[in-house]
């Protein structure tokens, strides 16, 4: 049923409702895994109040899981902190480095599901453009969910960001299989409109498996 | 018990030992689906979501091995989808939202093996 949002409000709202999924689902994760391990505790502990030995190995290596736990959700809640604050300006100056780092990230999970990993090649580079935070988190999330499905399992996408005369370019890189299942797939219906919202081009090479998104310096101009 | 959350079904595995339950944990499908070669379980307790392969296939999986096997699900997603799926595999309540309560899931534990 179209909510009378168009397109691209519809894509935005899918975008927001995936990561607020794939975030929830990470930290309840993380809250298990410390429910289970201060649990555990409270077994060693009932277990030493009835005058058992208990090891302090294991009372270490359960507190230690609890620690890693809260900095994992640290890690987690600073990114959902950014994501929501991505719709805080409709369009603002953004460093691309930290967009692709963040949409990554949030990704992470959804990624590791279709046993694929990602690679950051070479570590990025600081690239400012003033364009829409939101809307480009968007787009990069939909080509990687698109590079994810027109790989196997197994494989690797390399990320590549490089500063152009006319603004930024973005490589996904190692699809050899790009776009085989569904050819006339992508850019889809959503990615075209986001594509005009902010003035960029997706290019998709099929011999070297590489999808090219470029971007101008500054949409406003 | 298949997680890839390691540290979580681990301590889970460690909990039910305590407990009585005799419990072995895997974090991969294919480490579970090989433990079946040398080992017989009474009930597998299954994420849905985990990499490589849904919890609900990895069930189809083991039953083909163990067809006496029952099964438990547990998940972090609760989505109304993945709670109709896991009921039409494993039978209504036989589902666990992340973090579960060690007290449900033993009576979940004695209600599937009817004991």
């Amino acid at each position: 049923m179209n909510l009378g949002t168009g397109i691209i409000g519809e894509t935005g709202l899918q975008y927001f409702g995936k990561m607020s999924a794939l975030i929830s689902h990470e930290i309840k994760n993380v809250l298990a895994i410390i429910n289970e391990n201060a649990g555990l505790l409270e077994d060693y502990t009932m277990m030493a109040e009835k005058g058992m030995p208990i090891d302090s190995k294991r009372l270490k290596t359960a507190s230690g899981r609890i620690m890693a736990q809260i900095q994992r959700a640290e890690c987690i809640i600073k990114n959902m902190n950014k994501f929501a604050h991505s719709v805080d300006e409709n369009i603002r100056a953004i460093d691309l480095s930290e967009v692709i780092d963040l949409v990554v990230a949030l990704s992470a999970k959804f990624v590791s599901m279709h046993n694929v990993k990602i690679e950051l090649n070479p570590t990025l580079e600081q690239v400012s453009i003033t364009t829409s935070p939101f809307f480009i988190e968007n787009l990069l999330w939909r080509c990687l969910n698109f590079s994810v499905d027109s790989i196997g399992q197994g494989e690797t996408i390399g990320i590549m960001l490089e500063e152009t005369e006319k603004g930024a370019e973005i490589k996904f890189t190692g699809i050899q299989d790009i776009g085989a299942s569904q050819p006339d797939s992508f850019p889809g219906d959503a990615e075209k409109a986001l594509l005009k919202t902010l003035k960029a081009e997706v290019k998709t090479d099929l011999m070297c498996g590489e999808l090219r998104l470029s971007f101008p310096k500054d949409i406003t101009k | 018990m298949v997680d890839d959350e390691h540290e979580l079904v681990s301590a889970l595995a460690e909990r039910l030992s305590f407990r009585g339950i005799d419990a072995d944990w895997v974090s991969t499908c294919n480490d579970a689906i090989k433990r079946l070669d040398y080992k017989l379980f009474d009930v597998a307790i299954l994420d849905v979501k985990m990499p490589k392969m849904s919890g609900i296939d990895l069930k189809r999986a083991l039953q083909k091995k163990c067809p006496t096997m029952k099964f438990i699900f547990m998940t972090g997603h609760g989505s109304q989808e993945d709670f109709k799926d896991c009921c039409e595999e494993a039978g209504a309540g036989y589902y666990l939202i992340k973090p579960v309560d060690i007290e449900a899931l033993i009576n979940k534990i004695k209600k599937v093996l009817k004991i």
